[in-house]
């Protein structure tokens, strides 16, 4: 197995971690961070592609990686802020007990 | 594969898993510290240190920050008592199980990959910035708008509800008669001018 598969089939786990995370757990909170590992995992494919593909001086997947990464942090930022209000709301974070959309 | 890689796969997997499956948040939120910190190393050692120290700065620093923040905010530090997994979560598993599968699959079959050059490319922080500054300024703008405008929305979106100052879920009690200028000019206030 050369690094470019061993690379990208720890980024295969974790993408399948975080997607159990995301699918099976009941906390809003918990929901978020499992996305947050997937786009993780999204990451480490694109360094690892840049890291062992052709043409690593055009710097495209490091770019790539620094955008995603910001882009990650609004998604968080928003998110969490989204779990608070609804929290307030309906005065609890289980996801199978937000049943309606109407306030 | 060097033994330092399969090292810092290892943690991170392994802490990956403790976060998506322990019952305390807090626990979790601990968890998932570690396996950024991890990946963190699997960048360093992949040779991109640039993009590894922004994943420390930004993900360990910030968003780990965040979601503890979250945690408490929404008063869910303890360790619930109830099931913490979905009903029907067999088939959440299944389902990345054999996404994982797959990709796994994919991965080892796969013609498709690149010929591998194993020499160290140049990702020196003068590249990444002259690149930032000339081929990618237009992105690098659109970031700036994009996380300016994520924040603005987040703060306003937490903001408490108008008209729900009173807080009926047993929070602080926000006094509406006291403006700044009643607190500064109170004779109680120790700091008022005389």
């Amino acid at each position: 197995m050369s690094p470019l598969q061993g690379c990208l089939l720890v980024s295969a786990l974790l993408f399948a971690i975080g997607l159990a995370g995301a699918v099976t757990r009941r906390h809003a909170i918990l929901t978020l961070v499992g996305i947050e590992l997937m786009l993780n995992a999204a990451n480490l494919n694109f360094i690892a592609f840049w890291r062992y593909g052709a043409h690593p001086e055009a710097l495209t997947g490091v770019m790539f990686v620094i955008f995603s990464i910001a882009i990650a942090a609004a998604e968080a930022a928003v998110g969490l802020a989204l779990i608070i209000a609804v929290y307030r709301h309906y005065k609890t974070s289980n996801l199978d007990e937000l049943k309606e959309l109407k306030g | 594969m060097s033994p330092a890689f399969i090292i810092i796969a290892f943690v991170t997997l392994l802490a990956a898993a403790s976060a998506m499956s322990l019952r305390n948040l807090v626990h979790a939120a601990l968890a998932l510290t570690v396996t950024f910190a991890g990946l963190a190393a699997l960048y360093l050692n992949l040779d991109a240190q640039f993009v590894g120290f922004a994943q420390i700065l930004v993900y360990v620093g910030a968003v780990a920050i965040l979601i503890v923040f979250a945690i408490l905010l929404t008063r869910s530090g303890d360790t619930p008592d109830q099931a913490v997994l979905a009903p029907g979560w067999t088939y959440g598993i299944a389902v990345s199980a054999v996404v994982f599968t797959m990709l796994g699959w994919a991965v080892l079959n796969s013609s498709a990959l690149p010929k591998e050059n194993s020499s160290a490319p140049a990702a020196t922080v003068k590249n990444i910035g002259e690149a930032l500054m000339s081929k990618y300024v237009l992105p690098l703008e659109i970031i700036g708008l994009l996380l300016t405008a994520a924040m603005i929305g987040a703060v306003i979106i937490a903001l408490r509800e108008p008209g729900k100052t009173k807080m009926d879920d047993g929070g602080l009690k926000i006094d509406k008669t006291a403006t700044p200028s009643a607190i500064l000019n109170s004779p109680s206030s120790s700091g008022g001018h005389s």
